[in-house]
Formats: structure tokens, C-alpha cells, sequence
């Protein structure tokens, strides 16, 4: 059972109480960008084993978006954070190249900013 | 005008715990910078109650104010005052970004009380309901099983229990199996 820690109500809430929303920190790439680019940003998602970003919405409950940082293989969650970010806070990488080093996600990588 | 009456007017069960519809309750949802003294003054105003810290809710005589989001709240007022404290509530935000709305109508609201009433919940909601994690004046938005639902204890050891009123009959056939008499499981 996957259990997170909503940013915003401060209740650790469990898997039934959110509703997932995919991967976070999507560039989108709307009119004036090339097919591939569009193709990319409509259908490529990263599947990876290990540490991951996503999106969560704590749906039965104060109905707020916010972003996790967990690793797919152990469920270990490295943190929460808010949704009004592009990129995971700082905190968030130190805790995740503590735990995971030598880590990658996408762009995001152990000791790149 | 018709004759308001709540979603199951007055029905009761009574098991492990008693499970009782709560009757009429007006209820005002109002989103807004909860840190703004003009909504601090005008909570105070049709409540009574203070801006209830997070995942909390404040009681005061004759109303009380709960604590649903980082920008919202529920007011409860008497329910014949709810479309006039919407009104004043409204008033006293004008210029803020605010909203209120009377939503009581919308709404179902349940008490719960007696020695099995934190299990009774504990079946239904992923919540602790350990006596030293929900203490009386925590208030939390969650689910009833398929519904979302929220509740708060209070100072008489009763839970109070709101959810929207088209899932009213659900909610209350569900506390009421789940304060069966032979359904004990003794955890809380």
C-alpha cells in the first residue's frame, strides 16, 4: 500500500484516498513545435525501475494536485511536494541522490540540477 | 415554500453505535485566503468561530467552521440562517477573491455516537481512529467507502459526519452495517 503524504493538508494519506495523474513535470509542446516533438509530448512516458516522478491528487480530500518522488521497484516514497513547480525541489533531489546515487530520471540526474 | 426536510428525515440506527440522520444543518461553503483578516472577521461574523487551524475545526455557540482545504471552509450556521449568513458572508468579502455558497441543501449530515462509534467509522474510512490520533476537534475530509465524506469529533464524544446528499441513504445503510450488533472487532 502506497502512502503519501499530502503538501497541502499535511494528512498521510493512503492509496484510496488519491487519485493518480500520471508522470509529472511534462514539457508541453503545443503549436509551432515539430510532429516529433508532439508525438514525444502526447505518448512517451517513462516506465522506469527505480526512482520516478508523478502526479497524485488527494481526490477524497482536499481535492489538491501535488508531486511525489518514489521508486518504483520498493515503494519507498523520498518525498512529496508541491504541485506548483516545473522541476522537483531542491530538497527533494538531495534526498533522493542520498538514497539512490548515481540516480537518472528523464533530464534530471544524482548531483544535476 | 415547500417544507425542507433532511435527507432521511430523522432516521436511526442503533447497534454498536447509534447512527442518527442530524437533521437540518445549513452549511456554507466559502473558498478564500484563509489567512485574510477581512475573511478571519467575516467567519467570526456568522459563526462565531475562529479560522480553524489545519485539519481542524472550530465550534462556537451556535455555528462553527471546518477546515476542508487550504482555501476553503465549511461554516455551519442554523439552517434557517444559511441564505441570509451566505448573503452577509458575500457582503463582507466584496473586493477579496472570495466565494460563498450556500450548500445545505446539498448535503447530508449524520451523528454517530456511543461506545462503538470509532469502529464503526474505522470500517468504512481509511483513517486512524486510535483515541490518541483523532482526538475531539480534528476534523478530516476522506471517504465512506465509495464516497467522499467528512467528519469530525466532537467534544461529547459524538462524530459528526457530512456528505453530499445524493449519496445521503448510502451513507447511512452503510454506518448502519457496519454498527451491526454481531459485527464487533474490538480494535479501538
Amino acid at each position: 500500500m502506497l502512502i503519501l503524504e499530502c503538501p497541502y493538508c499535511g494528512v498521510k494519506a493512503e492509496e484510496t484516498e488519491l487519485a493518480a495523474g500520471g508522470e509529472a513535470h511534462l514539457k508541453r509542446y503545443g503549436p509551432g513545435s515539430s510532429d516529433d516533438e508532439f508525438h514525444d509530448y502526447l505518448f512517451m512516458r517513462e516506465n522506469p525501475k527505480g526512482v520516478h516522478f508523478e502526479r497524485w491528487r488527494h481526490a477524497n480530500g482536499c481535492g489538491k494536485w501535488f508531486h511525489a518522488a518514489r521508486c518504483t521497484m520498493t515503494l519507498e516514497v523520498f518525498g512529496t511536494y508541491t504541485a506548483q513547480t516545473s522541476v522537483p525541489t531542491q530538497e527533494i533531489l538531495d534526498k533522493i541522490a542520498a538514497k539512490r546515487p548515481g540516480w537518472t530520471w528523464r533530464e534530471f540526474a544524482d548531483g544535476k540540477k | 415554500m415547500s417544507k425542507a426536510v433532511s435527507v432521511l428525515n430523522g432516521a436511526r440506527f442503533s447497534g454498536l453505535a447509534t447512527v442518527e440522520d442530524a437533521g437540518l444543518q445549513g452549511m456554507i461553503t466559502l473558498r478564500g485566503d484563509l489567512g485574510s483578516s477581512a475573511l478571519k472577521a467575516a467567519v467570526k461574523a456568522a459563526t462565531g468561530a475562529d479560522v480553524p487551524a489545519q485539519g481542524s475545526i472550530s465550534v462556537a455557540e451556535n455555528g462553527a467552521a471546518a477546515w476542508m482545504s487550504p482555501d476553503e471552509l465549511l461554516l455551519l450556521v442554523p439552517y434557517e440562517d444559511a441564505v441570509a449568513k451566505t448573503a452577509e458572508v458575500a457582503e463582507a468579502l466584496k473586493g477579496e477573491h472570495a466565494l460563498a455558497v450556500n450548500v445545505s441543501d446539498a448535503r447530508a449530515f449524520f451523528r454517530l455516537s456511543g461506545e462503538g462509534a470509532r469502529e464503526v467509522l474505522g470500517k468504512v474510512s481509511p483513517v486512524d481512529f486510535d483515541a490518541a490520533a483523532f482526538k475531539p476537534g480534528q476534523f478530516r475530509r476522506s471517504r465512506l467507502a465509495q464516497v467522499a465524506g467528512a467528519f469530525w469529533l466532537n467534544d461529547d464524544g459524538n462524530f459528526y459526519i457530512v456528505c453530499f446528499r445524493s449519496v445521503g441513504e448510502y451513507v447511512f445503510k452503510l454506518l448502519s452495517a457496519g454498527a451491526h450488533p454481531q459485527s464487533k472487532v474490538g480494535v479501538y
